[in-house]
């Protein structure tokens, strides 16, 4: 019973993926898309800008969890623990020792990875509810000790007094959030094609297989367990650049950045747009937070029952993400369209 | 010595709520295998419908409670029907968080849309309001009632599930649900059955624990983790685990609160990572695992 529930799920899984070639070209396309729809949100739009860069540092953010999620396979609702710590740690530095907008990314992934790596070896022996547990409890940890810490977080007030210096020397960060908002886009694009490219580097695929077949990968030698500590730390890696993204662009660091919600709503976010496609980070997080701005400002419980119902109904109709409806919508015109036109022959 | 035996009053009282609450959690997860992070929220409208029957409809308590858990699982059932069927199994386990989150938000936002975003009580009748004297010592008649019913709780569980045709049946399906159905047992109706367990058990804690456990609209999503903690500590679907796991994070988490108030939750999540680190499948290894 267990062992035919695993197999259909993988069938259906890979049966959700769109075929290798159709996911190359949408990976050439993707990057540039995203650059050019950041752009033109960035013309078209130019009063949300505060909005569209916390959506970019967000993204980002979401990246991180579907490089985890994704590609390991590692169930998670903890993945604020390392944004939180790499919102502080930036944010601490900033207002203490130095300025500079990339040394600050530097520091807050840093910060993200190092927390990472030591909680992976700590906690990726467990499966299941237990994982998600762990993972829950490093977060609530993270967001408790950053709660104490008040001389250098500033506890429930939040951390705010963060000033950086231009980007580059060159472009300050002004009242309007342009600089902000196009720094942030710059940053998510990069981390895109670095994302990219670890996917699809060996070490990213020997943690596909570990995702797909943990007992496999030992049988041909490798460890699994090592496999997803490694991709945990990358990941948190990513999750402390966009909390310090998020710091750098905002301002202010508050202790909601390190909380359960937060890690959970990234989750939400992250299977709305798909797993394991990078993309789908980027369009679940457009979405999320687009309409959450447009309903929430009403009243936030409408927000809640609309994007509970939307869950609802994308796990029981559309259970690869929005980025899958493109390749089911597609492989569904071709299969309409085959008949008919044999039928033009014929 | 005075603060000790409050801790412990206070901790034990707390935990058999969390036991009652969590028990229905362990129970379907051991069975169905699907994590039900809307089990906090059947526990909130439990505790709503008894809020609303003592005070809207002017019920008793001792009428309200009942009223409560049969209207909650009457509610919950046509959700196992229309949901919860298709995402059994662990292979699920992504769509399970998913869906079972926006079935969460959907209910808090339901609660709030009819109740309001306000804190609700259930009055309490009068035999519960005073102090009962043991010994020496005063407990609070409240704190007394919720421990017996705790108490009262695990007895009735394991003599349904150790002494019972259900209980064998249910105990089968656990342990081979292909084998479990190839010998007769209808595991559709079971997985049913245990689904109406698991939500009146919710519902039943919701009520003798708002006093403990406020009713307000965020309840479902505040108290979920508290409840999964205790699941993941005890081993799913291993009921004497649940209520070790539950009265040993209760008194940890009321004993931090009462020494060193200012760390907050912070007792709460270490002791969740020792021991889990400790024993990663809980205190008694789930019969799933």
């Amino acid at each position: 019973m267990t062992m035919a529930g695993r197999t259909a799920s993988r069938t259906g899984v890979a049966g959700a993926h769109p075929p290798p070639a159709a996911r190359r070209d949408l990976g050439w396309i993707g990057i540039p898309l995203v650059a050019v729809a950041g752009l033109a949100a960035f013309w078209l739009l130019p009063d949300d800008l505060a909005l569209l860069t916390r959506i970019a540092a967000s993204a980002l953010f979401v990246l991180s969890l579907d490089l985890v999620l994704g590609y390991g396979g590692i169930a998670t609702l903890g993945q604020a623990a390392m944004y939180g710590t790499g919102a502080y740690a930036a944010g601490i530095a900033a207002v203490n020792w130095i300025s500079d907008p990339f040394a600050l990314l530097a520091v807050g992934g840093l910060a993200g990875g190092l927390i990472a790596l030591v909680t992976g070896a700590l906690i990726l022996h467990a499966h299941g509810l237990t994982l998600l547990m762990l993972t829950i409890a490093v977060g609530q940890i993270v967001q408790e000790i950053a709660n104490k810490a008040r001389d250098w977080t500033g506890g429930s007030d939040g951390l705010s007094g963060i000033d950086p210096a231009p980007v580059l020397g060159l472009f300050r960060f002004d009242l309007y959030g342009r600089t902000a908002f196009l720094f942030a886009l710059a940053v998510l694009v990069v981390a895109l094609m670095v994302a990219r490219r670890i996917v699809r580097s060996p070490f990213g695929l020997a943690c596909r297989g570990v995702k797909e077949d943990p007992l496999r990968v030992s049988a041909l030698g490798g460890s699994p367990k090592s496999y997803l500590v490694a991709l945990y730390a990358v990941a948190g890696v990513f999750a402390g650049v966009a909390g310090a993204l998020t710091a750098v662009t905002s301002g202010i660091v508050g202790l909601d950045s390190a909380g359960f919600p937060w890690s959970a709503e990234a989750l939400v976010m992250l299977v709305l747009g798909g797993t394991g496609r990078l993309y789908g980070a980027v369009i679940g997080t457009a979405v999320f937070m687009g309409i959450h701005h447009i309903l929430a400002s009403s009243d936030p419980f409408h927000w809640m029952g609309f994007i509970g119902l939307f869950l609802i109904g994308i796990v029981l109709f559309l259970p690869g993400g929005i980025a899958s409806g493109a390749g089911r919508l597609s492989a569904l015109l071709s299969a309409l369209a085959r008949p008919g036109r044999d039928g033009g022959r014929a | 010595m005075e603060t000790m035996f409050g801790i412990a009053v206070d901790g034990v009282a707390y935990g058999m709520i969390l036991f009652i609450i969590s028990v229905g959690l362990s129970v379907t997860l051991g069975l169905m295998r699907v994590v039900n992070l809307a089990h906090g929220a059947f526990a909130m409208v439990g505790g709503y419908i008894a809020s609303y029957a003592a005070q809207g409809a002017g019920l008793p308590y001792a009428a309200a409670l009942p009223v409560a858990v049969v209207l909650t699982v009457l509610a919950t059932l046509p959700l196992e029907r229309l949901l919860y069927r298709r995402i059994y199994g662990s292979a699920n386990e992504l769509a399970q968080v998913l869906l079972t989150i926006g079935l969460t938000f959907v209910i808090v936002a339901g609660i709030n849309y009819l109740f309001g975003p306000t804190l609700k009580r259930i009055p309490l009748p009068e035999l519960l309001t005073g102090t009962v004297q043991i010994g020496s010592k005063a407990i609070p008649a409240h704190r007394a009632f919720v421990i017996v019913a705790g108490g009262l709780t695990l007895l009735a569980l394991w003599w349904l599930l150790e002494r019972t045709d259900f209980g064998i049946r249910l105990r089968a399906a656990v342990d081979d649900p292909a084998m479990a159905a190839a010998l007769g047992i209808r595991t559709e109706r079971l997985y049913l059955a245990t689904f109406a367990l698991g939500s009146g058990l919710a519902a039943l804690g919701g009520v003798l624990g708002a006093e403990l456990l406020p009713l307000e609209p965020y309840y479902a999503i505040r108290y979920i983790v508290l409840f999964l903690a205790v699941v993941a500590v005890g081993g799913a679907g291993s009921i004497f685990g649940s209520a070790a796991a539950a009265l040993a994070l209760g008194i940890v988490d009321t004993a931090g609160k009462y020494l060193i108030p200012s760390f907050g939750e912070f007792f709460f999540y270490a002791a969740l990572i020792l021991i889990l680190f400790r024993w990663p499948y809980g205190f008694f290894k789930g019969r799933t695992a």
